[in-house]
């Protein structure tokens, strides 16, 4: 019994069973979009991340000493994002055909992004730090918890409500677009990269080359864009 | 992959150093990514060396906002006592974007005369 604990206390206070149960939830997850048939509620991010909030709350393991053994897979999300450049240099030409277009959509739709989520939020009551936490939602994590200190919000809770959005985003983004009969996979892509950062543009890439490649540029000039926007439109709000 | 890793990480480290040393709104990787794509328009050789190790990266791009997105469970009183403005601002924004996203790509192509990639 006290060896068992002994043993427990070590492991879950280490970073070697925590980096190992991530890839086990999220090999699940995925297996469970697999056996779906790639249905998009059956989003793998979703899914690893409950039955890890699941196997969090059954143990009784605070979030952060899970995330001291995460922390090597959520590192990887500056390397990746430096790795977008490829599929980007791999259609730079349709991106330079497309210039105005992706333009006026990024405006279009990061405008709506923002003034939507805080038209909403302060309809039902949110208050002055969450609107200012939810502003910059829909811009890729490290960016959004930037704008959010500048503006007042609280940080962690802006990372939590982009990884809500990117969920959305990925989840509706397929059935939603087909519904209006979008066929471009251009503007399926960069829209979904506007409104749902990395993890709408994983999703894209699930989907299609070009949809995800054009998700991606959404996501950067969005980063920038929202680092602008979210100030002005708060201001509107408050 | 250990000449791609070192060519990854050193865009991403020279785009810490602009992004922290200019005080810029941009964060390094995202500098970094545009350094890496400056570097492959110049050299056919870089895109070689790069783009098996990067394909892997992406390929599991979906698994990297795992650890960030547990962090659901430490605001579970914040998410339950604002749960539903929370949640009607952040689907009904997601979707209204999307489809004014979609809708103003489409409608600007069209204008211009351009083709859709279906």
């Amino acid at each position: 019994m006290s060896e068992g604990f002994l043993l427990w206390s070590y492991l879950s206070s280490g970073q070697l069973l925590w980096l190992w149960v991530t890839l086990v939830a999220y090999a699940a997850g995925d297996w469970a979009f697999r056996a779906s048939g790639r249905n998009p509620l059956a989003n793998p991010v979703m899914l690893a991340v409950i039955l890890l909030a699941c196997v969090l709350w059954g143990t009784g393991t605070p979030y952060q000493s899970y995330f001291e053994g995460a922390q090597f897979v959520h590192f990887m999300l500056g390397p990746a994002t430096v790795c977008l450049a490829i599929p980007l240099h791999a259609n730079l030409g349709k991106l330079r055909r497309a210039l105005v277009p992706i333009l006026v959509a990024l405006v279009m739709g990061s405008l709506t992004a923002v003034a939507v989520a805080l038209g909403v939020a302060k309809g039902l009551g949110a208050g002055p730090e969450l609107l200012a936490s939810l502003a910059p939602k829909s811009a890729t994590a490290p960016v959004a918890i930037g704008i959010a200190e500048a503006l007042g919000g609280e940080p962690t809770l802006t990372a939590v409500l982009v990884l809500l959005t990117g969920m959305i985003g990925a989840i509706v983004v397929t059935p939603l677009l087909n519904l209006f009969g979008f066929k471009d996979w251009r503007a399926r892509g960069f829209a979904v990269g506007v409104a749902a950062h990395g993890i709408g543009t994983a999703r894209a890439f699930q989907v299609h080359e070009t949809a995800g490649a054009f998700a991606s540029i959404g996501m950067g000039l969005n980063a920038v864009l929202t680092a602008f926007l979210a100030p002005v439109v708060l201001r509107l709000f408050l | 992959m250990i000449p791609a890793l070192v060519l990854i990480l050193f865009c991403q480290l020279v785009g810490e150093v602009i992004s922290r040393g200019a005080h810029l709104p941009l964060p390094g990787p995202v500098l970094g990514m545009i350094l890496l794509l400056v570097g492959l328009s110049l050299s056919e050789r870089l895109q070689a060396i790069v783009r098996p190790t990067a394909q892997g990266i992406l390929g599991h791009l979906s698994l990297l906002f795992v650890p960030a997105g547990v962090g659901v469970v430490a605001h579970l009183p914040v998410l339950q006592s604002h749960g539903l403005a929370l949640a009607a601002a952040l689907v009904v924004s997601t979707i209204a974007a999307i489809l004014v996203g979609a809708a103003s790509f489409a409608l600007v192509n069209k204008m211009m005369g351009g083709q859709a990639d279906e």
